[in-house]
């Protein structure tokens, strides 16, 4: 088994790993912890892919890598809009979890000045 | 192998494509740079351009009979990276250039900046606004795979803040679910491409779609996509996040939302199956989306029926509607594949105008009356007739009554059901028609009736106008000419092509 | 068995094992931790892939600022974990949802076995054009040369989330600094750090920024380790973020995404077509344009990492 079939294996395992953590984790910094390992699974897929492209003189296919840079930085962002929303719900609120009943106002409420 | 190579060579005229991508991602740019009043000018400013743009394109296209095609950095598919407008681009690319202008028109009421100060609602609207736009324009016209999940990204990260934007916990809260959903779709759709690119080496629609066979590779990146572009579209059972993302955001905010971003990923499911994927026999995955959607409809309908507040009701109804988009999935191929694509892409149009309006309509009434509780609307049509007319116009279109683009895109999609003999799908959409007639009549039999309520304040004649004129489009749609059809199926592979 | 496969072996447990971690450990300021050192792992995974850009940025964006943003994040939430009113998932749901997890990882790991040995590849087209793009380093040509319009537009994604996290602040606080005020008498620990750091840092990630061009490295490998120099002065409290509304603050922000789609539409205009180099010219153009992204990487992570302005505008 070569080093890169293990990687993507492993990659494989990371994507089952994190998405169980997105949506089984109810804390919100926890499913954006899954998100991430989830992000870092499928590059590692990417990675396979660039390794199994290795011609020309390359060790690794380089557009496969591309696409993960951009991934990685696009990553990175994304994780601290995340972060930056359940700050703000927690400074709010002093909770952060995203419970619907602390959220959805009931079908009948009626205290649902806009 | 010609086909494929006509399929990558720019053609004359093509230099638009990048510039409707360019003109609002610099929107965006200098609107940060420049800050406080100038943000909303840029905004304002560059948007007839780029509805000029969009006219352009759509000019083009229909001259030529052949989609617009343009080869970025001057190195050609798989290595480069091309854009393309089709039919179904260049419509939808006037149907944002339409909806963003009014959405902007609207709100300039609500994000008016002071001069000389800057406020923070103000410049993060108009900045984010104008990302939607740019991200919008690189949905409808990127033709590579990984471009089309920049576009998303720009897309999500665009419209997420805008639901957050007055800052209550409740819309906090809704935009982190969103992001949450979003991110989900995101990830699926990245695997998806990484799948098939280790399969075929490129990532070019044009170029993937004669490579692809019927491998296990192509069959799982198929359903992660689907999977990851369903949960953005927020088709039953990822439907969860929308209703209290679209109805606690800043009205403007909730037309663009409702109306144009959720038609991106949708425009992106039917490019995956309708373009890459097109060789796939895709009886069992149409019939499994148009059963979602039918669950979508049902649930969503039945669901608006019990809200007790007007913009949730409208954005439930938007989840319904959702679902009869993807009604046009099973009937892809055979004789009456021309008429369920031309449904599905009507009901995505006249969607967006409709609902737009509706939601621009809610807006005015909550700020007109101070709440917008149903159970508080009796009589208000008589104090605002104009935007109870815009509302019912809109929901017009949303039964499928004639003559409205709805009733078109119903017309058409039940047609082709009947034929194909699939005519499950034309009893759910009469059931939704009823359904949406009966959560309609909710609002507007007591608005008519009964007296008419104290006005907190008058909503201005100008944005009363901007909503009636959406509500407008969409009944018009009804009345396209067969040209208009046809030019939709402009850079449709040839029908009947897919293996079954 | 060789040495070299013994460690990928124990490198892929590790890594697996350190991910489980950071899904099932109790507290979620131990499972941040966890993350961190994941990253670096994977780092190494990466460069057992040969991929030793990917490594770079993996360590200095994926575990190293990332690592940063989710710690800070983790300290704050802490009083919200012990007032938790979560509501867990029951056990049946779980269940189900563990099934599905399991499932998608046998269906992705059953498609990784079956990629074939040599798989089609775009390595031997980027190799063929690498000389007119004036690199020596494939990975950069494909980003600022052949996919450069992906990464222009991936700019404008970062100034979006820039956008998207300033407006989480309260009105009264727009324009002003996130973070804290520098400190009177910084903690002596962490100043020492950032004094002695922060120089060697800056070095070293405008070496790597230059040297990307035709070795492993570029722009956001270099940016990041910018960034984190930044973001290490700023944690010790030696300087003060900057108010929001300062128009340099802004210029750097926008200026590599501007200075990129400008340099996109002169190509249209000298080049033939956008984002185009005219030959010969390519390699000064393509430095002039990294040099700018360097500067808007090194300005927007750490702005990203601060957070919403949360002090009042002054003047």
């Amino acid at each position: 088994m070569t080093s890169a079939t293990l990687a993507g294996l492993v990659g494989a395992a990371l994507v089952g790993l994190g998405l169980y953590g997105l949506i089984a984790n109810p804390q919100p910094l926890r499913k954006i912890l899954a998100f991430n390992l989830m992000g870092s699974g499928i590059f590692l897929v990417f990675g396979i892919v660039a390794r199994k492209g290795a011609a020309a003189g390359l060790q690794a296919d380089p557009v496969p890598q591309a696409m993960v840079i951009t991934g990685i930085v696009v990553a990175f962002a994304a994780s601290a809009l995340a972060v930056a929303l359940v700050l703000r719900l927690f400074e709010d609120t002093g909770q952060a979890t995203l419970n619907p009943d602390a959220w959805t106002k009931p079908p009948d409420g009626g205290a649902g000045a806009e | 192998m010609t086909a494929g190579a006509s399929a990558i060579a720019a053609t004359a005229g093509g230099s638009l494509l990048p510039l409707a991508i360019l003109l609002p991602a610099l929107g965006v740019l200098m609107s940060l740079l420049l800050g406080g009043r100038r943000a909303e000018w840029i905004a304002l400013g560059l948007m007839p351009v780029e509805f000029a743009v969009a006219v352009a394109i759509a000019c083009l296209v229909w001259r030529s009979g052949q989609p617009l095609v343009y080869t970025l950095a001057g190195y050609t598919p798989p290595l480069g990276i091309a854009l393309r407008a089709d039919g179904f681009s260049a419509v939808m690319l006037i149907t944002a250039g339409l909806i963003a202008p009014a959405a902007a028109l609207y709100a300039r009421a609500n994000f008016a900046t002071p001069p000389e100060t800057e406020k923070r609602a103000p410049l993060v609207f108009w900045t984010l606004l104008q990302g939607i736009q740019a991200a919008l324009s690189l949905v409808f016209l990127g033709g590579d795979l990984f471009n089309l999940y920049v576009g998303l990204e720009l897309l999500t990260f665009a419209a997420v803040p805008l639901v957050s934007l007055d800052g209550r916990p409740e819309t906090v809260a809704a935009a982190l679910r969103y992001l949450l959903f979003a991110l989900f779709g995101s990830v699926f759709y990245l695997l998806g491409v990484a799948l098939l690119y280790g399969a075929y080496g490129t990532l070019d629609i044009a170029l993937l779609a004669p490579l692809v066979r019927p491998e296990p590779a192509v069959w799982l990146a198929a359903g992660l996509m689907t999977a990851g572009l369903l949960a953005k579209t927020a088709l039953f059972p990822l439907h969860l996040w929308l209703p209290p993302a679209h109805a606690n955001a800043p009205a403007a905010a909730s037309a663009v939302l409702s109306g144009l971003v959720v038609k991106g990923s949708f425009f992106l499911v039917v490019r995956l199956w309708f373009d890459v994927l097109a060789t796939l026999p895709g009886v069992i995955p149409g019939t499994i989306l148009a059963a979602l959607g039918s669950a979508a409809i049902l649930s969503g309908s039945v669901l608006a029926l019990r809200q007790a507040r007007l913009k949730l009701l409208i954005a439930y109804s938007t989840v319904a509607q959702i679902g009869y988009l993807f009604l046009m999935f099973p009937l892809a191929t055979g004789p009456w594949a021309a008429d369920a694509f031309s449904g599905g892409i009507m009901q995505a149009l006249s969607h967006a105008f409709a609902k737009a309006a509706m939601f621009l309509s809610a807006g005015l009434i909550a700020e007109s009356l101070g709440h917008d509780r149903i159970a508080g609307l009796s009589g208000a049509a008589r104090a605002l007739p104009v935007t109870f007319l815009a509302l019912g116009l809109g929901g017009l279109s949303l039964m499928g009554l004639p003559p409205s683009g709805g009733f078109a895109a119903k017309w058409l999609l039940m047609k082709a059901s009947i034929e194909a003999g699939q005519w499950v799908w034309a009893v759910v959409m009469a059931a939704g028609g009823l359904l949406a007639g009966g959560y309609l009549y909710r609002v507007l039999a007591p608005a008519l009736s009964g007296e008419s309520p104290q006005l907190k304040k008058a909503p201005a004649r100008s944005r009363e106008s901007v909503a009636l004129a959406l509500a407008l489009v969409a009944l018009l749609l009804a009345f396209a000419p067969p040209s208009f059809f046809t030019f939709l199926q402009i850079g449709r592979p040839a029908a009947g092509v897919a293996l079954q | 068995m060789s040495v070299l496969q013994a460690l990928d072996i124990g490198l892929a447990f590790l890594v697996f094992a350190v991910a489980a971690w950071t899904i099932f450990a109790p507290g979620a300021f131990a499972a941040t931790v966890g993350y961190v050192v994941y990253g670096l792992l994977l780092s190494l995974v990466w460069i057992r892939l040969f991929a030793v850009d990917v490594a770079l940025t993996e360590a200095a964006i994926g575990s190293g600022v990332t690592g940063v943003l989710l710690i800070g994040a983790a300290a704050r939430l802490r009083a919200a974990e012990t007032a938790g009113r979560e509501k867990s998932l029951s056990g049946l749901s779980r269940l189900l949802v563990a099934v599905l997890c399991v499932l998608v990882a046998l269906a992705l790991a059953g498609v990784v076995l079956l990629l074939p040995d040599q798989g089609p590849s775009l390595a031997p087209q980027s190799m063929q054009h690498l000389p007119e793009t004036g690199l020596g380093n494939p990975v950069t040509a494909v980003l600022i040369a052949y996919r450069a319009f992906d990464t222009m537009l991936e700019k404008v994604v970062l100034v979006l989330a820039v956008v998207g996290v300033w407006s989480l602040a309260a009105d009264r606080y727009w324009g002003g600094a996130p973070g804290e005020a520098r400190a009177q008498r910084p903690e002596p620990t962490l100043a020492f750090l950032a004094q002695i750091l922060a120089p060697l840092g800056i070095l070293v990630g405008i070496h790597v920024f230059w040297v990307g061009a035709d070795a492993p490295g570029g722009a956001f490998q270099g940016g990041a380790i910018l960034a984190a120099m930044w973001i290490i002065v700023m944690m010790a409290r030696l300087t003060e973020a900057p108010q929001t509304k300062a128009f340099w603050l802004r210029l750097a922000l926008v200026a590599g995404p501007v200075v990129f789609l400008a340099a996109g539409v002169a190509g249209a205009i000298f080049a033939g077509g956008f984002f185009a180099y005219p030959p010969g010219f390519a390699k000064p153009a393509i430095l002039f344009i990294e040099a700018f992204m360097v500067l808007s990487i090194a300005v927007t992570l750490p702005m990203l990492v601060a957070g919403p302005p949360r002090r009042e505008p002054r003047r």
